[in-house]
């Protein structure tokens, strides 16, 4: 059997991927998937912490993050969507209507 | 009958329905809004006839559970909250019909501030519980805040930013000194009260009541307003439309020297006695400062504002002089401000929509054009001044013998009120309105309509009955003063219960005088 | 009817009234017909509730009407309430009859006015206040009645007001009487607040039960006077008496020489036994006076506007009733007021008389020569001014002669010569106004000469009772040397006047005394004739040899450029520059800078928000590993 440990580096360097995925990337959409592979990180994480506690607990909220990235993905790309129209792009740094 | 809510809810209904009539019905808005106010008025005149002057308890109290924790509505007057609850009813009628012609613009929404500005003055007047007066007292900024804003001058964004942010500024350090009265409050008795009265019953520690009476004095001497806290006034009555600086001056001013005789006086005696001197000087520096700079200006509204920096610095001097002369003048005396300067705003709002301008220097030789208006004018100025048979002179002459019996070298320096200000207002009118004519559009004005004149004819009568029977209005607060002064000099007599919290030193059983000293004092004014 | 007394005053009020609300549209006959009417019945009701008292007897204490409680607060307890005592008399009986006629008179001369009901109005309204303030009972009564003729004063003064000068003279008078009033609402309140009345019974009664210090009584004492130098024009505050005559010409003999300026000397005179505590006080009342009476009679010399004249003799009259007021002699000064309201009134009105058959002239440059065109107006004008002058056997003798017999009586010698010396200056200016107005040649304007007319009957028949009275008012008051109770004036107000009387001197000395005020009233008019009527280069030459004397003089001492370069422009430059430096720098400055200050440091912390999404994500992780460390560490 595999320790739960293997599990847990391969969810941090799943984590760790996706929070240098959203600050060198430079487009919505792969920020936006970087966004997701943290989400799979944690829920790996709580997946493995459930099966070695032996609780459902974790694997419910898992069940929860799911639905939620789910119904987040169609809001986000839509925002993505309208956001293009608008500007003509999805790059970040032209989109900084909220500076002071 | 509920008569307190009646006048102070009506016209905040009225403003409601307001909401239902389509805009374009503009002369449907101003003749509501008039009969609405005038009803007002007719209501509480009966509060005027049923006033009992023979006690000091607050009459026609009305008391409801509200959110709890001591925050109830109750309202009720006393002999000084009724005079001033009746200015404010008998001058919205002529606000609203002054402004008859004027106000063009989103007439809708005028009159519904106008008359939610009315509930929120009266609410001030009417509350006798501090968080429904903390309410009002800042709700009534609101419909100021837009009146001015929307309606006024070239400068009205300016002005009105200044003048609500502040009289906030001063109001929030209010609420903060409110909440600790709360919970010395709960502290010492075990029970959530905010009632004026019941407030007033504790005695603080005098370094406590130091820093809370600083927070109360500051916000009413704001909206006095006091040297130094007087630079709104004058942007906020330039700019503001005429019905607006009417209110203003009349009523709206009224409520610092109101809230400082309803809640700084009773609830901080001690702190008072060590202020005083420091408030006399203040109030004497705006006595005779904004005497000068009333003699400089060139704009008559700026003028007259700062006249009433310096009427108000007379009026808190006298409040300061702390006797009944003194107090009775100085509530007089608002009553007769409210009139007189509310006048001269008048005068100046029928000059405005004529020519435009309100530069003294575009004027000139009105009088030759204008005879009615002219006599009008003078009886404003002249009660303004003070002259003996109107209303102005009851008033002052009451608060500088107050303020002569209370210190004699107050009275000699705020006396110089009486040249000065025939000085700037004589001086005004001989420019505006004396001379030869020196601007061709002035031959071209038409003296007052009727209706400019059925605007000034309740003023100029209700002036000279004030001035030859001042008794009727002096009678009705007699007790609630002598009972003013017991709070604020004899109080040490009665207080029980040492509590051991670290802000009170005791309650007091009983704040009313008791019966013996009231037939005492019946006894001393035969 | 007596009981009625106190219906005095209303009659003039109730017309004024109906004048300002209707005046404009009911016809002009009709006006002057009310308002003289009103004033007759004043008239009418002040002789026969004088008659009742003279009725009443010697000891007789006169009538109080209370009419209703005033002001009542705490101590502060002031009643409506009239009363008529024998002091009140004599100044009712000049009010309403020296007003009567000159309302008559003006019916004539503002015939042609368009703001003919205003004028008859404000008028009215004058002889309501005066009449309120001699009858008042109180001090606080007394001082709105003092207010009201202040008022009455504003308006007449600009009542043409379209003339920059005359709203300008209207300004100052109010305001400078205010200065006055100021320091008489003082005295009241010490008054008030001492023996908590203002009743003058309630004074008179604590000054003989010794209620008053005599610091106390010094202090009061002059500061009511500060009012009456305010309201009869005495230095200090003289300066606008002069300007105030641009004001109608009935106006001036009403208000500026017969009745309202010598409210001040009623005043002193009513509060005799207050005054009588305070020696100090007595003696600046007679320095002030005597002061007063020279001062002003010298720049009455070289004035070339005959209204000014009188208006400076006005002031320098009044410095007599102070001297006699001054000196404890105050029937003679009440006395002295009394015939200075008839012949002063009758050389206004005939000024005005003057005026109107010249179209308005006042130069005395530009007249002479009219006595045989003005057959009425002439030998009135010249009694009153005998009567000024001081001729025996004419009013104004008698009268001053007895201010200067108790100025001498009473050992204030220099005050005695001072007055002397006004004597001969009143003379010698009053007959250079005669003679240079109806004597020598002619110079008048062509266009005047054309018009040139006797006055209307309305004008002149008040002249001519005037001049009856300048004549004969004198006899109720002959001198001591012609019998011990000849003074009847003096007698009659012995219950009002209770100051002890001064000493007496011998029979010789009062002789010596009056034939020296002759010799001297004889002496100006003497000079006058030189001057003026016998060789008249002789001014022009004395003007070439003290050119800078006659400029101070013509100049009146240049005090009303002092007064404006030290009071009125230091106040408005020192204001100017506090609103533009202080109000506006300083205190607006604080506000709008913390306003400011405010804002600046809104937009320094706005600054970080960079809108950029990455930003925000990376202050989150920041914040995530502080979080993450705080809590593993």
């Amino acid at each position: 059997m595999i320790p739960p440990t293997y599990y847990l580096v391969v969810s941090i360097i799943l984590f760790v991927l996706g929070i240098i995925g959203f600050f060198i990337k430079k487009d919505l959409i792969t920020q936006f998937l970087s966004v997701e592979v943290m989400l799979n990180a944690a829920n790996l994480a709580f997946i493995t912490f459930a099966h070695s506690a032996g609780s459902l607990d974790g694997q419910i909220i898992v069940f929860f993050v799911i639905t939620v990235a789910a119904a987040e993905a169609a809001i986000g790309l839509a925002i993505i969507l309208l956001v293009y129209r608008k500007h003509k792009s999805i790059k970040t740094e032209d989109i900084h209507l909220m500076k002071g | 009958m509920p008569i307190l809510s009646l006048i102070t809810f009506l016209p905040l209904a009225g403003a409601l329905l307001f909401i239902f009539i389509p805009k374009e019905q503009k002369n449907l808005f101003r003749i509501f809004a008039l009969l609405l106010a005038l009803i007002t008025f007719i209501i509480s005149l009966t509060l005027f006839f049923q006033f009992d002057p023979g006690t000091a308890d607050p009459q026609f109290e009305e008391r409801a559970e509200w959110i709890g924790y001591g925050i109830q509505y109750h309202v009720g007057i006393d002999g000084i909250s009724l005079l001033l609850v009746l200015l404010t009813t008998f001058l919205f009628p002529i606000a609203i019909l002054s402004s008859w012609n004027y106000i063009q613009d989103k007439v809708k929404e005028y009159h519904i501030f106008i008359l939610i500005l009315q509930a929120g003055v009266l609410g001030v007047f009417v509350s006798l519980n501090m968080f429904l007066f903390y309410v009002f007292w800042e709700a009534m900024l609101i419909p100021m805040y837009f009146l001015i804003g929307i309606w006024g001058g070239k400068r009205r964004i300016y002005a009105t930013m200044k003048f609500v942010l502040f009289t906030m500024f001063g109001g929030l350090l209010m609420l903060v000194a409110i909440f600790f009265l709360y919970s010395s409050y709960y502290q010492a008795t075990g029970i959530y009260s905010l009632d004026i009265f019941e407030l007033q019953k504790l005695i603080l520690k005098p370094e406590i009541q130091m820093w809370l009476f600083l927070a109360f004095a500051l916000a009413f001497a704001i909206k006095v307003p006091m040297f130094p806290f007087h630079t709104w006034l004058p942007d906020a009555h330039v700019q503001a439309p005429t019905a607006g600086s009417v209110i203003l001056a009349a009523v709206l001013l009224k409520l610092g020297a109101y809230g400082f005789l309803r809640l700084a006086l009773p609830l901080f005696p001690d702190a008072v006695a060590r202020f005083v001197p420091i408030l006399a000087v203040l109030c004497i520096i705006g006595i005779i400062y904004g005497a000068l700079m009333a003699l400089i200006q060139k704009d008559v509204k700026s003028l007259v504002a700062y006249s009433s920096v310096s009427h108000m610095g007379l009026i808190m001097l006298a409040v300061f002089s702390l006797n009944v002369e003194g107090l009775q003048g100085a509530i007089y005396q608002m009553l007769s401000h409210g009139l007189s300067t509310g006048a001269l705003f008048l005068c100046v709002g029928v000059l405005y929509e004529r020519a435009h301008t309100r530069l003294i220097k575009d004027y000139g030789g009105v009088s030759k054009q204008m005879p009615v208006f002219s006599a009008f004018f003078l009886l404003a100025v002249l009660s303004s001044v003070g002259l003996p048979g109107l209303n102005g002179f009851v008033g002052e002459v009451l608060c500088l013998f107050g303020i002569f019996k209370a210190n004699a070298v107050w009275a000699i320096l705020g006396i110089t009120t009486i040249i000065l200000a025939a000085g700037y207002l004589l001086w005004m009118f001989q420019r505006v309105m004396q001379g030869p004519i020196t601007n061709d559009k002035i031959r071209s004005f038409p003296d007052l309509s009727l209706r400019e004149i059925m605007v000034f004819v309740p003023i100029a009568i209700l002036m000279f009955w004030m001035g030859i029977f001042p008794g009727t209005f002096l009678r009705k607060m007699d007790t609630s003063i002598n009972h003013l002064i017991d709070q604020v000099k004899n109080r040490e007599t009665y207080f029980s219960q040492a509590s051991d919290t670290h802000n009170i030193l005791g309650i007091r059983t009983d704040s009313r005088p008791s019966q013996e000293s009231k037939t005492q004092k019946e006894e001393d004014s035969r | 009817m007596a009981e009625l007394f106190w219906l005095i005053p209303f009659f003039p009020a109730l017309s004024s009234l109906l004048l300002i609300l209707f005046g404009r549209k009911l016809p002009r006959k009709y006006i002057a017909f009310q308002a003289c009417l009103a004033v007759f019945f004043s008239l009418a009701l002040s002789i026969l509730s004088f008659l009742s008292l003279l009725g009443s007897g010697h000891e007789g204490h006169g009538l109080i009407k209370n009419l209703f409680a005033w002001i009542h607060s705490g101590s502060f307890k002031v009643d409506l309430s009239l009363q008529f005592d024998q002091l009140t008399a004599v100044m009712c009986l000049v009010v309403s009859g020296v007003g009567f006629l000159i309302h008559v008179y003006s019916s004539g001369y503002m015939a042609e006015d368009k703001s003919f009901a205003r004028f008859f109005a404000y008028m009215n309204l004058f002889t309501f206040s005066m009449l309120l303030l001699v009858m008042a009972s109180n001090l606080v009564l007394m001082f709105v009645g003092w207010e009201g003729v202040g008022l009455c004063s504003y308006l007449l003064i600009g009542f043409w007001f379209e003339k920059p000068s005359a709203a300008d003279a209207g300004k100052k008078a109010f305001i400078v009487n205010r200065i006055g009033d100021a320091g008489f609402m003082l005295g009241i309140f010490f008054i008030l607040l001492h023996i908590g009345s203002a009743e003058f019974a309630a004074v008179n009664h604590a000054v003989e039960a010794g209620g008053f210090a005599q610091g106390l009584a010094t202090l009061i004492a002059l500061l009511l006077f500060v009012g009456a130098i305010g309201k009869s024009a005495q230095i200090p505050l003289y300066v606008w008496l002069p300007d105030a005559m641009e004001g109608p010409t009935p106006v001036s003999a009403l208000i500026h020489a017969a009745t309202m300026v010598t409210a001040g000397v009623y005043m002193v005179a009513r509060m005799n036994l207050l005054y009588s505590l305070s020696p100090v006080a007595m003696q600046v009342v007679a320095i002030v006076g005597a002061l007063t009476a020279v001062y002003a009679a010298s720049m009455a010399l070289t004035q070339n506007d005959i209204k000014r004249v009188l208006a400076y003799s006005t002031i320098s009259q009044l410095g007599y009733m102070f001297i006699g007021l001054g000196v404890g002699a105050y029937s003679a000064a009440v006395f002295h007021l009394y015939t200075h309201a008839f012949f002063k009134s009758l050389l206004f009105l005939g000024a005005g008389s003057v005026m109107h058959a010249l179209s308005g002239e006042l130069d005395l440059r530009k007249m002479g020569g009219l006595r045989k065109y003005l057959p009425l107006t002439f030998p009135t004008f010249l009694i009153a001014t005998i009567a000024i002058a001081g001729v025996p056997f004419f009013s104004g003798f008698f009268s001053k002669d007895a201010i200067l017999t108790s100025a001498f009586a009473n050992g204030q010698y220099l005050i005695w010569a001072l007055g002397l010396m006004g004597a001969v200056l009143t003379a010698f200016y009053m007959f250079r106004v005669v003679f240079l107005t109806f004597y020598g040649k002619e110079r008048l304007e062509p266009e005047a000469k054309a018009h040139l007319h006797e006055s209307p009957k309305t004008m002149t028949i008040p002249l001519v009772i005037l001049a009856f009275f300048s004549i004969v008012a004198g006899y109720v008051g002959l001198p001591i040397v012609l019998g011990k109770n000849v003074n009847l004036f003096d007698r009659f107000l012995e219950p009002v006047i209770h100051a002890p009387h001064g000493a007496h001197l011998s029979l010789s000395s009062e002789w010596m005394l009056i034939l020296a005020s002759v010799a001297v009233a004889l002496f100006g008019i003497f000079i006058a004739y030189v001057f003026y009527l016998k060789k008249p280069d002789i001014p022009h030459n004395l003007v070439a040899r003290f050119p800078w004397l006659y400029k101070l003089l013509y100049n009146k001492y240049y005090m009303d450029e002092i007064y404006n370069a030290t009071f009125v422009n230091s106040t408005i430059k020192g204001s100017e520059l506090v609103y533009k430096h202080f109000d506006l720098k300083v205190i607006d400055g604080a506000l709008n800078g913390s306003a400011k200050t405010m804002n600046t440091i809104g937009k320094l912390l706005s600054s970080l928000q960079t809108g950029l999404i990455k930003d925000y994500a990376l202050v989150f992780l920041l914040g995530a590993l502080i979080l993450l460390g705080y809590f593993v560490f």
